[in-house]
């Protein structure tokens, strides 16, 4: 084995070492349900992604079917669905004979009209009854406004979990490993932002700031770096003073050098965790804000904004969009928390 | 000694598997039996990774119960009872009872959030039974016989209100409140400074005498056990390499094993040129052990860095303005001389670590000088500074923590390497860093591998080697060996003279075994309390020391059988045993 080990030197390199993300991906894929919430989890993300780029529910916003398409598997036939009209039209016309065309008063205009009728024909597919899915209030495909939603809500939850995860960290960062008058500093602007609950923070942002995705995004990064900000600082009061820091400070290595490679790797299992559950958070954040109207703009659709039209639609008795944006949001929210879990465990620093 | 003696205790054919996280087993007990007679004291001899813990933890039936396999046919007999087969109640009545035990953390096995007395008075009462103005006025009694001062008082105490050797001396109170038959003690003093250890030893074996009882004492250290064990079980890698009593483990060691451990310890009256290590043993040659070394200043040396007067004190704030300063290292001063080694020996406390961490500015010095080639290190802003960062280099105590656990073995050679523009592109780095690997005695492939893949002695190699990357003049072992095995240890010196003669480095050896410091200074300096004590030619100092400090230190060491030998060290009268 040694022989053929030190005839390929690349394999041995390749195969003999792992590093700590590769042992907590074994301890991960070890974990059935933690395994399974993953690939849910990367599920969701495929279709977000697909969302984003518009290749899946594009057409979202058509009006396929007539308001409140209720739910149903059995399509019905065209030609019940004839408007009833042109029959009328035709009949009609048959025998009632009065007039020579030239004697028309009008019929000049009414044949450049008939002519033009083609022109204004509505050429467009017929409304459907029913859906599979149903429809809402405008006659659009549910699941595809819920695979929309869910792709925006995704994009709101990713992208306000990586700023407010960047801003935290980066404060976190300072306030931890400088100490002093800078820790003194910013743990009173934190305990300030902290002072005020949460909910009114958000909503007297985004009613400053009017609607739109990125607003959104903003609002929730600005209110939710407060608990990462404190989980870094903690840890880098703690690694500060370990010794492989401070023997990078004895080979000379500068202050952001130590701050942010030989520190930053070694809580990176903690912020994988800590980007888990903020994601998780902000997408009900971002439900919440909708539901309240400070959310998405109009032209655009999230789970919220979806759950905010569910009232009016419940008390009439069309439940299907409420329903299918709950499953598709708990599934969503269940499979995240699971997946933090596992993580959680699987990256727990066991440095032998 | 005493032959047919009744066994209190005997371990039979105990195999302990771990079911590891990955499925795979792991067997940690290979079929080991042995016997504890009773009213003797067992030694349990082993390095890190023996199996000696587990098999100690087997018999307390304190293994973790969800991925530990022990083998069917093994045995555990106490006074002819498996005690393998017991129940969970069973077992309760036992330990404490008829089996009690001391850890090696006595900080984190007294719970503090209560009173030591109430502690000692709480295992009276749940085992003997006794009322609470009863059990009270007993663990007065015990913590009076393990010798507390002020036993009155120090009841009402809470754990953290007491030193070190104090807190395990009410471990033991609490181990032997109830009169067990037998103690088991585990570590009991490798968290204690030497002259605590000292007392600590010596209490355990009058106890033993006074209460008939049988101890286990698990230790990694063969020169701790030769002054009072009776018999002695060297163990390794699961297996037992060789039972006897002490004299025969002592004076004629059959196994190579043991042979080996007892001649890697590094010995006070003597200075060979390399330690023994355990493969010295392993080959078909008898080993034989090299010539002494000549050690001490001479009047020619060169002189590398003269430290004037150094201090250094923190500041503590007291109530709303006062504050109050601790003085970690008052008015040092030495001079080391290149290619040399100035050892620095003291307990904790002593101040020896922050001397060490003062000088490549971990901490600022509050006052004084040190002259580095004739300038002041401390004087020097930190970008003037940054440039002999290279040259005055320190290897840490933990080889588990100081190096970087996200960094492969290449990241944490090369980088140095970068910050100092040593080596003109990564692949001559590349190439440098595996030379120094080849120095340091690690295979060429370690360099994609992470700190975790590596042993602790490996790991400490890898530290070396990372000093090393910078070509320092100085390096500052600040208990750089303290951590390892003694096997490992032995490695680990050989390797640091190598690399002083080879490249003339200055050593500033930070230690509180003195026999460690004995072997590799030419100087030694003892600390006390953040002050020079004495400091002379390594032989001078042992061979007659002035201070009363030292001498209390230099009679401390254990000395395993070799007692008579090193008769005249001992001549103060701390030596009764």
């Amino acid at each position: 084995m040694n022989a053929i080990v030190e005839a390929m030197p690349g394999l041995q390199i390749e195969t003999a070492s792992k590093s700590l993300w590769a042992l907590g991906w074994q301890r991960l894929k070890r974990n059935k349900v933690g395994f399974i919430a993953l690939w849910v989890v990367v599920a969701y993300l495929l279709i977000a992604v697909g969302g984003w780029v518009n290749v899946v529910a594009s057409h979202w916003a058509d009006e396929v079917a007539v308001p409140y398409a209720p739910p149903s598997w059995i399509t019905k036939g065209k030609d019940e669905q004839l408007p009833p009209s042109k029959h009328v039209a035709v009949e009609a016309g048959k025998d009632i004979q009065t007039m020579l065309a030239s004697e028309d008063p009008i019929g000049k205009e009414l044949a450049a009209a008939q002519k033009n009728t083609a022109k204004y024909a509505d050429n467009s597919p017929a409304k459907r009854e029913t859906m599979p899915f149903g429809a809402d209030l405008r006659g659009r495909d549910v699941i595809e406004k819920t695979i929309k939603g869910t792709s925006t809500s995704i994009f709101v939850g990713i992208f306000g979990a990586i700023l407010a995860l960047t801003i935290g960290t980066v404060l976190g960062a300072v306030s931890g490993y400088f100490g002093g008058k800078v820790d003194d500093f910013l743990t009173w602007f934190y305990s300030i932002f902290t002072s005020v609950p949460d909910m009114l923070l958000l909503l007297s942002f985004a009613a400053v700031s009017g609607r739109g995705i990125s607003t959104i995004i903003m609002v929730m990064a600005f209110t939710s770096w407060t608990g990462t900000y404190r989980l870094v600082r903690a840890e880098y009061m703690k690694l500060k003073n370990r010794e492989y820091v401070q023997a990078a400070d004895a080979i000379g290595a500068s202050h952001a050098r130590r701050m942010f490679v030989h520190i930053l790797p070694n809580i990176s299992h903690l912020l994988l965790v800590q980007f888990s559950l903020m994601t998780v958070a902000l997408i009900k954040y971002e439900a919440i804000l909708s539901f309240l109207g400070f959310g998405v703009g109009v032209r655009q659709v999230s789970l919220g904004s979806m759950l905010a039209e569910s009232p009016a639609e419940l008390v009439q008795g069309f439940w299907w969009q409420m329903v299918a944006v709950t499953i598709a949001m708990s599934v969503l929210v269940t499979a995240f928390s699971l997946l933090v879990d596992a993580l959680r465990d699987a990256l727990d620093p066991k440095v032998k | 000694m005493s032959q047919n003696t009744e066994t209190l205790l005997s371990v039979r054919n105990l195999v302990v598997n771990f079911r590891q996280e990955d499925g795979e087993r792991f067997n940690a007990i290979k079929g080991v039996s042995f016997d504890i007679p009773k009213h003797r004291t067992v030694a349990l001899v082993g390095e890190s990774g023996s199996g000696k813990s587990v098999t100690s933890m087997a018999i307390m039936q304190l293994l973790p119960p969800n991925n530990t396999e022990v083998g069917k046919d093994s045995q555990i007999l106490f006074e002819g009872r498996n005690l393998l087969g017991l129940s969970g109640s069973e077992l309760r009545k036992m330990r404490g009872k008829d089996i009690a035990m001391i850890f090696q953390e006595p900080m984190s096995s007294l719970n503090p959030v209560f009173t030591v007395g109430d502690q000692v008075a709480e295992t009276l009462m749940l085992h003997a039974g006794l009322g609470r103005r009863d059990a009270a006025r007993r663990a007065v009694e015990l913590l009076t016989e393990v010798g507390l001062p002020d036993p009155e008082k120090k009841a009402n105490n809470y754990p953290h209100e007491l030193s070190g050797g104090q807190q395990q001396r009410v471990m033991i109170a609490m181990a032997i409140a109830c009169e067990p038959k037998l103690l088991i003690a585990d570590e009991p003093t490798t968290a204690l400074d030497v002259t605590i250890q000292k007392q600590i030893l010596q209490l355990i074996a009058d106890l033993q005498k006074k209460h008939g009882m049988s101890v286990l004492f698990i230790t990694h250290d063969l020169g701790l056990v030769g002054e009072f064990a009776h018999d002695v079980v060297v163990m390794r890698n699961g297996e037992i390499r060789e039972t006897g009593t002490v004299e025969q483990i002592f004076d004629s060691p059959k196994d190579s094993y043991t042979k080996a451990l007892l001649a890697c310890r590094p010995h006070l009256d003597r200075r060979p040129e390399r330690l023994a290590v355990i493969d010295d043993f392993l080959q078909p040659i008898p080993y034989a052990e090299p010539a002494n070394r000549e050690r001490g200043y001479k009047a020619d040396d060169e002189i590398v860095l003269e430290v004037k007067g150094l201090g250094k004190s923190f500041e503590s704030r007291e109530g709303l303005f006062g504050k109050r300063v601790f003085h970690a290292a008052k008015d040092v001063s030495f001079k080391l001389a290149r290619g040399k080694t100035l050892g620095i020996v003291g307990e904790s406390g002593s101040g020896k670590t922050t001397v060490g961490l003062t000088l490549v500015r971990l901490h600022q010095a509050t006052s004084g000088q040190a002259f580095f080639n004739g300038k002041d290190l401390f004087a020097m802003s930190p970008r003037e500074f940054s440039e002999y960062k290279r040259r005055i280099q320190i290897i840490f105590q933990n080889p588990y923590a100081s190096l970087n656990p996200r960094f492969t073995v290449e990241q944490i050679l090369t980088e140095p390497m970068k910050l100092h523009g040593i080596g003109a592109n990564d692949s001559e780095r590349i190439k440098l860093a595996r030379d120094l690997l080849n120095k340091v005695c690690l295979p060429w492939n370690s360099l994609a591998k992470y700190p975790h893949e590596f042993s602790g002695g490996q790991r400490q190699r890898i530290a070396i080697a990372r000093c090393l990357t910078m070509k320092p003049e100085i390096l500052i072992c600040d208990e750089s060996v303290s951590a390892l095995d003694v096997s490992v240890q032995a490695q680990v010196l050989n390797l640091l003279q190598d690399l002083q003669d080879e490249f003339k480095l200055s050593y500033l050896f930070i230690s509180h075994d003195l026999a460690v410091v004995k072997h590799i200074s030419d100087q030694v300096m003892v600390m006390n309390k953040g002050e020079v004590v004495e400091q002379a030619d390594a032989d001078a100092i042992y061979l007659n020391p002035q201070a009363d400090y030292t001498r209390k230190l230099l009679s401390s060491i254990p000395q395993g059988r070799g007692r008579v030998q090193n008769q005249q060290y001992l001549k103060s009268d701390l030596v009764t045993l």
